[in-house]
């Protein structure tokens, strides 16, 4: 008997192929040096060659990786603390609808507030070093939450009842049922928070101006007029997490394959 | 200890599925239940699995008792591997006895895959060999060979009378020659 290729496995490949393909990039970078030549003010649009040769320059340089370091760990601090969060808090007001009430409320205002006035009123609380990671956490942990508790509440109880008959013990309900379950709808959570909390921390970063922070470069960039610093630090962004995402899901993905089917 | 259900009745809605029915299961045997389409075989089924819970009545016997189950969907744990659903419902069963059950019912080739690739005669194949790998007093199968061809039927059912001789099974079957190459008892709603 031949195995059969499920509609899952076709979804699977052709996700993949809907992904971004590089002779679109390219395309888009030639219509951007185009308009770049057309134009021909760098300071209002910088052509990418020129951006490539600022990068180039600034590479080299260890303070170049120390803005990048500096905001990747707290970007990445408040976005880890976000997943750990709104998947605690999710459980919980799956469980115990008193946790859900009291939860529901403040997550609704938390997603509502612009991210401006939270930064504004983060600052008056927490030192401008450590904004990012509060305003990534802030940004994140409800959409990681909703998923989390989408993903429970969409359980299918078929498979419940399978594991009540079998009296199959909670640890391994949640490592076979709960965890394939809810893994798709976490993973969307982070896919979504991933893009959210980097562009909600540099934002922060540039109100709040910590020493040494990408932010704080960007904020010199339009001080100064340096167009070319401007592109060049926001590519680097768009790379860093872009890469970080993409290890990041791929990580996931490979946990909760082997938790399956190991 | 014998299963016995007394003047049980159940509905769903409007519609009132199983009236004042009555019927003693023995123990150590198979029961063969057949009947038409919504008689109330999978009721039958759910109330004795304790899934459902009868409008009037009683079901004796069944306290304490360890339950196994061939649902009529497979209810399998779609992204892990055969191994793994089967090892799911007894973690003392070794990789190496699960891989056995499997080969015998000649799924050797599909132990790695996750069971969402498999065809659905595999899956059921699946579905059984988890059912058969728990421990239980009692087991309920509702329609356990549905979706098997005629030659994996046989062997799945040669399989699974050498593996519950002597033991409390309850089968739900539309299929006449099903029931009669199981043997037992036989009870038509």
């Amino acid at each position: 008997m031949t195995t059969s290729t499920t509609s899952a496995d076709r979804g699977e490949k052709q996700n993949k192929r809907r992904g971004v393909r590089l002779w679109a990039v390219a395309v888009w970078v030639m219509v951007w040096q185009l308009g770049a030549m057309a134009l021909g003010q760098e300071i209002l649009l910088v052509s990418p060659v020129s951006v490539l040769l600022r990068l180039g320059e600034l590479v080299p340089h260890w303070d170049f990786w120390k803005a990048i370091l500096f905001s990747f760990w707290r970007i990445t601090l408040g976005f880890l603390l976000a997943c750990v969060t709104g998947t605690v808090l999710g459980v919980l007001s799956s469980r115990f609808s008193p946790v859900r009430d009291l939860t529901a409320p403040l997550m609704s205002v938390v997603k509502s507030i612009p991210v401006a006035s939270f930064i504004i009123l983060v600052l008056i609380w927490v030192p401008s070093r450590n904004l990012s990671v509060v305003i990534s956490f802030l940004m994140v942990t409800p959409i990681v939450y909703q998923n989390v508790l989408g993903g429970i509440s969409s359980m299918d109880q078929k498979l419940t009842q399978m594991a009540d008959v079998f009296r199959v013990p909670f640890p391994r309900r949640l490592r076979y049922l709960y965890l394939p379950q809810v893994a798709p709808f976490f993973r969307s959570a982070c896919a979504v928070g991933l893009g959210l909390c980097w562009k909600a921390g540099i934002a922060a970063e540039v109100i709040g101006l910590p020493d040494g922070s990408i932010g704080e470069r960007l904020y010199e960039a339009k001080v100064y007029l340096a167009t070319p610093d401007l592109f060049s630090w926001t590519v680097v962004i768009i790379l860093v997490s872009l890469v970080f995402e993409k290890c990041f899901l791929f990580l996931l993905d490979r946990l909760v394959r082997r938790l399956e089917q190991s | 200890m014998e299963i016995e259900l007394k003047q049980v009745s159940k509905a769903f809605g409007e519609k009132q599925v199983l009236t004042d029915f009555s019927h003693t299961f023995p123990q150590g045997e198979l029961t063969c239940v057949m009947g038409p389409s919504g008689c109330g075989k999978t009721t039958l089924l759910s109330l004795l699995l304790g899934l459902e819970t009868p409008d009037k009545g009683e079901v004796l016997g069944m306290e304490g008792r360890k339950k196994s189950a061939v649902f009529q969907e497979d209810r399998l744990c779609e992204n892990a591997g055969a191994v793994s659903n089967i090892r799911l419902v007894n973690p003392a069963l070794t990789k190496a006895q699960a891989e056995e059950m499997l080969s015998a019912l000649g799924l050797s080739d599909s132990l790695k895959q996750p069971v969402r690739t498999l065809s659905g005669g595999m899956k059921r194949r699946v579905a059984i060999l988890r059912a058969l790998a728990a421990e239980y007093d009692v087991l309920l199968c509702d329609e356990p060979f549905k979706g098997l061809d005629a030659e994996t039927k046989a062997l799945v059912m040669d399989y699974f009378l050498g593996k519950t001789k002597g033991k409390t099974v309850i089968l739900v079957t539309h299929d006449s020659a099903e029931a009669a190459a199981l043997g037992g008892h036989l009870l038509l709603l």
